[in-house]
Order: structure tokens, then C-alpha cells, then sequence
């Protein structure tokens, strides 16, 4: 730390606090962690959690962060916060006093989104975050030492199970029915259709109280999103096979909420990272250093998107057009696919400069424009690529049980599958589920079939 | 109230294990694409220390992702118009019907490795056992032995019996003179005090000089699967001479039906057509010994490859020139690549079979990697023979 003490900080912080509290932002106790810069490109490389299961993925995630900033490709990021309570943020000695204080005033910002959004209230429980991951990185490393199990095989799984991760069910917060539970309230309301009538008395099936007599039964029922956790009920694993998927399962459905608000949570922190400096009275100079590095955050990003921009854009323009109140209500109900279909408009659109362009044979070309005509279809085109609708939606269709046999189906919608990717991770899936496996897409508009066996032999049909 | 606290790792590194675990699955990577690099980076001739950049790819995570068919929106400036084109898509070019996907979410990993490195691999790859690996880097040393006088403390083998015998006669020598009452006849056995051993330093002596020339088929039956065999075989080879000699040159000659020096490059990337006389790349070889290697000065080692397809008519020069190159060369060697296996003794090596008598010349036979350390064995110890 250069130039600055603790105490400094800390006052600082005092203060940062204390206008957040004033401006109404209602957040958990907040923990700053001093760190050097080596342990902030740890923390960034394990998803911030301060212990996590090992996989290589993680160390290779750390190299490449390295050398990109060895390179001066990227920066590091000023703030690291996570969904915790008490929220842990992690600040970096390196960096100057004004960043540290922006960096506080976004943390803020961060904070009072994980403990009033509807995803994050509904889908984790931040009072558990760090206990949870690491019992996590526990019981993995159990396994791993365990000479029965090994940690190659631990890292086989994890990189299976990793592969899979996404396909999950995309409402945060669902509880999980069982098929057994689905039949039988499938079931009840049925009968409940059957008016009570004593001639009738015989078309309910007498004394089944199980209750699912009569019902056809499939498996699963309906398409089903979630693989892993189809593969860990109908598949064939080991006990510690199925703890380390519902590890997976568990965590990618911690950071669930993360990836469907990344617009929203990081345009809100700017907001009030933005608005709590406003009113700091800042010296002269911090004053400078602020508008420069708060320019650099919300810098659009040419050709591509900048979450922390489009946010920040959006929330401004609510906060203008229909007061605080207003922001404070988008926050807590809407995830980033909701929020940019409400309140992205033209004015908007035109301000952030957005164009929708497309792919025709080799080249990208501009299709729609912000203009009257054009900016809802860049909307739509923006909302479709938004969080989950990033990763394709690919369902278990059926199971064959005689031959062990799933079917996968990818609901397309004119977005090819990456082909190498999509053949590898079917790999990964029929090896997971120790049988065959059989996904039916489209590429180029033809529909395509591709079946991996159990020995993970690969063939596409046309 | 905020907390604030610092942040003291203890020293503790926590990426370290999955680090660790990282590189090795790229040096597993790296293994798996041995065949690319030999083949195809100027390896031979270079030093120890020499890093090479080799491209991994592999260590994927692989998801189910969005190729790049599809479209999107960006940030612009506020200046495009419709049909504007904003980029060119290079990559999807040429993709198949098959569904071999576009290269999307590629990260190919640059790795730098030393010559020093891929050896290693090399010698893991080929299952080289760790004992024949440690007699390799063993040979580099010529032992001489260099008298130093005499100890006090020795192993038996350089017991120095006159020197020990001496030493008790002088004891018993004073003995007598100290004790009156000591008679001649007294026995007066050996005491661990007069054992002398001798002293012996020794001398690590490096050979002299060596070249090395790569003598290779150029012709059009030599396809990239056969230069990959001879390239791996001469840049074992080489290796192993670079150990036992301080100063290894390589002399790279190509030859069809004439033969040309070439630099190394060339000699693996060129592709020529024609027919194949064999002896023209021998008659280059000698001319290149007259001109600059004195047999006297140098060790001069020779390897063929070929593919054993030579014009029939010149068989009996190239068996002439064989056995003059045989004259001149510590050893000379002729490796006949056949990596469908399709010859089973190609007329070249059948008459260099039958009629060669030298016993510094060696024939093998390689079909695919596997062969290449036999085939390598296979010299080496008909090499150290010939030093016997």
C-alpha cells in the first residue's frame, strides 16, 4: 500500500458505508481482505472462493490470467466481491487509494444486489457460501486421497461432470421434483378432473394411495434439462461418483444467478459506485484519477459488449426518466433477459450505439441499426444471447432403458452447435452415463445425428 | 461496520498443485504430438539450450457452445449502416459437410520447450529404460587412469604389495633397534599401518571431433511419414553423439539421382522428383570427407535413409561406394524406412546384406516409432564393439 494507511481505508470505507446506508441500499456486514497481487489472480482463478476442490482447470485459469496480465492483454480487476454473508471482497495493496475507494463504493453496490435480488434470494443461500465450498473442496480432496478412488479418477469425473455443468434447469430457485413425485401430482389432478360423482366412483383407481396407478409412465416425462442429475438417477455410479456431480451441480447453480444479472448486477455497482463517489468530496486530484478510471469501467467496448457500459447506461437513464424508487424495484425483480426486454428502448439503444449484425458465407455484416425500425430486432437479438440463453438448451428426450440408451435433443433455433465441442462433450456424457448416447441437432439448417457408445466411439450421421 | 483485514497467505501457494497438474497434462499434450515436432521444426543440428515453440492444442474444457454461425449485437459508433461488413470470418472457410466444427473458443497454447526437454520426451516416448539412458549420458566421459603416488587408505584392488611389504620391513627395522630383546625369528605379522594403496586419479578425456553426415533419399517415394522416421532416427543419433563428442558438426546431403549438400531445413521440406541413385549420395558424402573431414582428425559417422527403391543399375556402384565410405568412417550405417511395411528386403539391402563384410557397417530396418531404438540400439552397441 502506497500512500495510504489502513486506517485511511478504513475511514474511507466508513464513509462510503454511511452514504450507502443514507441513499437506501440495504446490504450485508461488508469484509474487505487486503491481498497482493499474486493472491488476487488465486482468487480470481477459483471463482473468488477462498478454498475450492483442485482441478486443473483452475490452474490453468491462473496461468492464463498471468500471462495476459504479464502481457498487459488485460488489467487485473480493481474488485473481486462475492455473494457471501458476511460479503467478502478482496482489495488489492497494489492499487491506489482512489481506486480502492471506487472499488469500495462498487463492492456496496454489489452487495446490497446479492441480498436483494430475486435470483440470489431465491437460488443461494449466502450465509453458507464459504462454509459450503469449502466442505466442497473437503470432501473432493477425501476422495481424491482416497487409495481406493485415486485423484485420476476424481479428475476424469470433475472433468465430466465440468462439461455438463450448464445443462441444468434454467429456472433459479425450482425445487426438484422427483419423476416418482411428478407422476403422482400429474395423477391427483387428474382425479381431481373427475367430478365426484358415485357412478363414477369406479373409473378412481380403489385403494391405490401411492396414486399413480393409470397414469402412463415415461422417462423422463418431459424433455429434461438437467443431465448430470439425470445421469446420477438413472445412470450407473458410485456413491462418491454422485457426491461430486451434486458438487458440481450445487456450485454451478451457486453462480447461476451471477450469470443470468451480469448486465444488471454490475450496472447497478457502477451506479452506485458512481453516485457514492458523487458525493464524497473528493480532493482535486482523486477527483481526476475518479472520472478516468470510472470512464475506463464503463468504457463501451468496440464491436463486442460491455456489461458494466450497458448496465450502467440503462440504470441511468430509469433513474432519470422514473426516480429511485423505480431502480430500486428493477433490482430486486428482474434478472438481465427481463430487464433489457423491459427497459431497453430506442433512446437507449441509440445512445449505446448498438447495431445487430449477422453472418452471411465468410463475412459479418451490419443487419439492424438503432434506429426506429431496427432496434427492437437488436433488442430481441440481445436478449436471446443474454446469460443461459449464451449456452445452447440441450434436453434428455428419452432413455432407452433395454440398451441404456439417452437421447438428447438440442432445441435449435438457427444457432449451430461448435461441432468439435459438441462431439467431445457427448464424450464426456456417454461416459458419464457408462452407455450410449445420441444427440439429434441441426447445422446449416440439416438436421444432424450424432451417437457416441460407450466406448466412446464417434459417428455422425447426416 | 465494514471489516477490514489483511490478507497473509502464510507463504502458501494455492495454485500450485493445479498448476503443476496443468503443465503436466500439456506435457502429455506435448508427447501426444511428438510426431508433429520432430518433423517439422529445425531440431537437429541446434544446441541444448535451444527453445523451440511448439503449439498445443488440447486442455479444452469442453461444453456444449454456439458455433459462429449465428448473429449478434455489438457497440458501435453510431456510424454503421445497414449492410456495412464488419469483419471476414477466415476461419469457418472450408469447413466440411461432415460437421467438423469451426475452430471456435480455440486457445492454442504456446509452449516453449528445450531441445534438452524434447529429448527427454523422446527417450520417454520411446520407452528408452532409465538404465540405458544413465549408460548414455555416462559415455560422454573416456576414462584414463593417472598414477598419484601412494595412501594410507584404499580399497584392496590397489593394494600396493611392494610399497606395503616395505613400510613393514622399516617398522621392524626401528622395532629392533628400539627393543634389545626382539630376536630375528619373532613373528612380526602385517599391521593395518603399513598397507599402502595406490592413488589414482581419473581422467575424464573427451574424444576428439565428430561429423556426422545425414544422408537421405529425397526422392518422390519419400513421403512425409518416412522423413518423419529418418528425421526422428538422425536426430537420435545425433543426440547420443552429441554426448560422447564435445564437437559434433552435421553435414545434411540429399540426393535423387545427384546430390547435393544441403542445409537442414531443405533437407526435411524438400520434395523432389526422379528417379533414385543411391551411390550419388554417397559419392557426395566422400567427396565432402576428402575436401574437409581428414579421417585422421575426424570421427566421421555416416547414415543413409532411404526406402530401399534404387535404380537397379546402380546397386553395384552404390555397394562400391559403401565399402569406401566404410574405409573412412568410424562407423556407417544404412537405415531402410518402411513404414507400410511393404518390402520385406528391398534389393539394395539384400546385396548390401550378402556382400558387406565391414565390420563398422550396420543395417536397420524401421517400420514405425517403435523401431527407431532398436534400430538405434543396434548401432550403438555395434559401435561401442568396435571401440573394444
Amino acid at each position: 500500500m502506497s500512500g495510504y494507511t489502513l486506517a485511511e481505508l478504513a475511514a474511507w470505507g466508513e464513509r462510503i458505508e454511511e452514504l450507502a446506508r443514507e441513499e437506501g441500499l440495504n446490504f450485508y456486514t461488508q469484509e474487505f481482505e487486503l491481498c497482493d497481487f499474486e493472491d488476487m489472480l488465486c482468487y480470481q482463478a477459483y471463482t473468488g472462493m477462498p478454498s475450492h476442490y483442485p482441478h486443473w482447470s483452475f490452474g490453468k485459469a491462473y496461468d492464463r490470467l498471468k500471462t495476459l496480465y504479464k502481457y498487459n492483454i488485460s488489467g487485473l480487476p480493481y474488485e473481486m466481491v462475492i455473494n457471501a454473508n458476511p460479503c467478502i471482497a478482496y482489495l488489492m495493496k497494489e492499487n491506489s487509494l482512489l481506486l480502492q475507494i471506487l472499488t469500495m463504493a462498487h463492492v456496496y453496490g454489489h452487495n446490497d444486489f446479492f441480498r436483494n435480488n430475486r435470483l440470489f434470494t431465491a437460488g443461494t443461500r449466502a450465509e453458507l457460501t464459504v462454509e459450503t465450498f469449502k466442505n466442497h473442496a473437503r470432501r473432493v480432496r477425501e476422495y481424491a486421497g482416497d487409495p481406493s478412488i485415486g485423484y485420476e479418477r476424481v479428475e476424469q469425473l470433475l472433468n465430466a461432470a465440468h462439461a455438463l455443468r450448464y445443462q441444468i434447469n434454467r429456472v433459479v430457485g425450482e425445487d426438484r421434483l422427483s419423476y416418482e413425485e411428478y407422476y403422482r401430482r400429474k395423477y391427483r389432478s387428474e382425479q381431481e378432473k373427475i367430478p365426484e360423482h358415485p357412478l363414477l366412483e369406479e373409473a378412481r383407481a380403489p385403494g391405490d394411495t401411492a396414486g399413480t396407478a393409470g397414469v402412463k409412465r415415461r422417462i423422463p416425462p418431459q424433455p429434461e434439462e438437467e443431465i448430470l442429475w439425470f445421469i446420477t438417477e438413472y445412470g450407473d455410479l458410485e456413491e462418491w461418483e454422485k457426491d461430486i456431480i451434486n458438487i458440481v451441480r450445487e456450485e454451478t447453480a451457486y453462480f447461476l444467478p451471477q450469470i443470468e444479472t451480469k448486465i444488471m448486477n454490475e450496472g447497478w455497482a457502477s451506479f452506485w459506485h458512481y453516485a457514492l463517489l458523487s458525493r464524497l468530496d473528493l480532493p482535486e486530484t482523486l477527483r481526476w484519477e475518479f472520472y478516468k478510471y470510472h470512464n475506463q469501467v464503463i468504457r463501451p467496448n468496440p464491436g463486442g459488449l460491455n456489461p458494466y457500459h450497458i448496465g450502467f447506461v440503462i440504470f441511468n437513464y430509469l433513474h432519470e426518466k422514473e426516480g429511485k424508487k423505480k431502480i430500486f424495484e428493477a433490482r430486486e425483480v428482474e434478472k438481465d433477459e427481463s430487464f433489457l426486454r423491459r427497459y431497453l428502448n430506442l433512446e437507449i439503444c441509440k445512445e449505446l450505439e448498438l447495431f445487430e449484425y449477422m453472418k452471411k458465407r465468410d463475412e459479418y455484416i451490419v443487419k439492424e441499426i438503432a434506429d426506429e425500425e431496427g432496434w427492437k430486432s437488436i433488442r430481441n437479438q440481445l436478449v436471446k444471447n443474454t446469460g443461459l440463453g449464451a449456452i445452447p438448451v440441450i434436453r434428455i428426450v428419452e432413455y432407452r432403458p433395454l440398451d441404456h440408451h439417452l437421447l438428447l435433443e438440442h432445441e435449435y433455433d438457427g444457432r449451430d452447435l461448435e461441432m468439435n465441442y459438441a462431439t467431445e462433450t457427448l464424450r464426456y456424457c456417454a461416459g458419464l452415463w457408462k452407455g450410449k448416447v445420441t444427440l439429434k441437432t441441426s447445422f446449416n439448417k440439416e438436421e444432424r445425428i450424432i451417437h457416441c457408445d460407450e466406448k466412446s466411439n464417434l459417428s455422425i450421421l447426416l | 461496520m465494514a471489516v477490514f483485514r489483511e490478507y497473509n497467505s502464510g507463504g502458501k501457494d494455492r495454485s500450485a498443485g493445479d498448476r503443476r497438474r496443468h503443465r503436466q497434462l500439456v506435457e502429455k499434450a506435448i508427447k501426444k504430438n511428438l510426431h508433429e515436432i520432430v518433423a517439422e521444426e529445425s531440431i537437429i543440428g541446434q544446441s541444448k539450450e535451444k527453445k523451440i515453440k511448439i503449439p498445443i492444442r488440447g486442455l479444452k474444457e469442453y461444453q456444449f457452445i454456439y458455433g459462429r454461425n449465428h448473429g449478434g449485437v455489438g457497440t458501435g459508433t453510431g456510424k454503421e449502416k445497414r449492410g456495412d461488413i464488419i469483419a471476414k470470418d477466415l476461419i469457418s472457410r472450408g469447413q466440411g459437410q461432415g460437421g467438423a466444427g469451426t475452430e471456435e473458443g480455440e486457445e492454442i497454447y504456446e509452449t516453449e520447450i528445450t531441445i534438452e526437454d524434447l529429448v527427454n520426451y523422446i527417450f520417454d516416448d520411446l520407452n528408452l529404460p532409465y538404465m540405458e539412458r544413465k549408460k548414455l549420458s555416462q559415455v560422454e566421459t573416456v576414462v584414463s587412469q593417472k598414477r598419484l603416488g601412494y595412501r594410507t587408505k584404499g580399497i584392496p584392488p590397489r593394494l600396493a604389495k611392494k610399497r606395503s611389504v616395505m613400510e613393514k620391513i622399516k617398522r621392524r627395522q626401528s622395532r629392533r633397534r628400539a627393543d634389545p630383546e626382539f630376536t630375528k625369528d619373532e613373528r612380526f605379522p602385517f599391521h593395518e599401518e603399513d598397507l599402502r594403496y595406490r592413488h589414482i586419479r581419473e581422467e575424464k578425456r573427451r574424444q576428439t571431433n565428430a561429423v556426422v553426415f545425414c544422408i537421405m533419399d529425397t526422392s518422390g517415394s519419400m513421403d512425409h511419414t518416412k522423413k518423419y522416421l529418418a528425421r526422428s532416427f538422425y536426430f537420435l543419433l545425433y543426440q547420443y553423439l552429441r554426448l560422447k563428442y564435445t564437437e559434433v558438426e552435421v553435414v545434411f546431403v540429399a540426393h535423387t539421382t545427384t546430390a547435393r549438400e544441403v542445409r537442414e531445413e531443405e533437407f526435411f521440406h524438400r520434395v523432389e522428383s526422379g528417379g533414385t541413385f543411391i551411390s550419388s549420395g554417397y559419392r557426395k558424402a566422400l567427396e565432402i570427407i576428402e575436401e574437409r573431414f581428414n579421417p585422421a582428425v575426424w570421427n566421421i559417422y555416416a547414415f543413409h535413409t532411404s526406402d530401399g527403391d534404387n535404380w537397379s543399375e546402380d546397386n553395384e556402384l552404390a555397394l562400391a561406394a559403401v565399402k569406401e565410405l566404410c574405409e573412412v568412417c568410424n562407423l556407417f550405417g544404412y537405415g531402410e524406412i518402411d513404414p507400410d511395411g511393404f518390402h520385406i528386403t528391398s534389393p539394395i539391402s539384400r546385396l548390401f546384406q550378402d556382400t558387406l563384410a565391414e565390420k563398422n557397417f550396420a543395417m536397420v530396418k524401421i517400420t514405425d516409432k517403435e523401431d527407431l531404438f532398436p534400430a538405434m540400439k543396434k548401432l550403438l552397441t555395434l559401435e561401442e564393439r568396435l571401440e573394444e
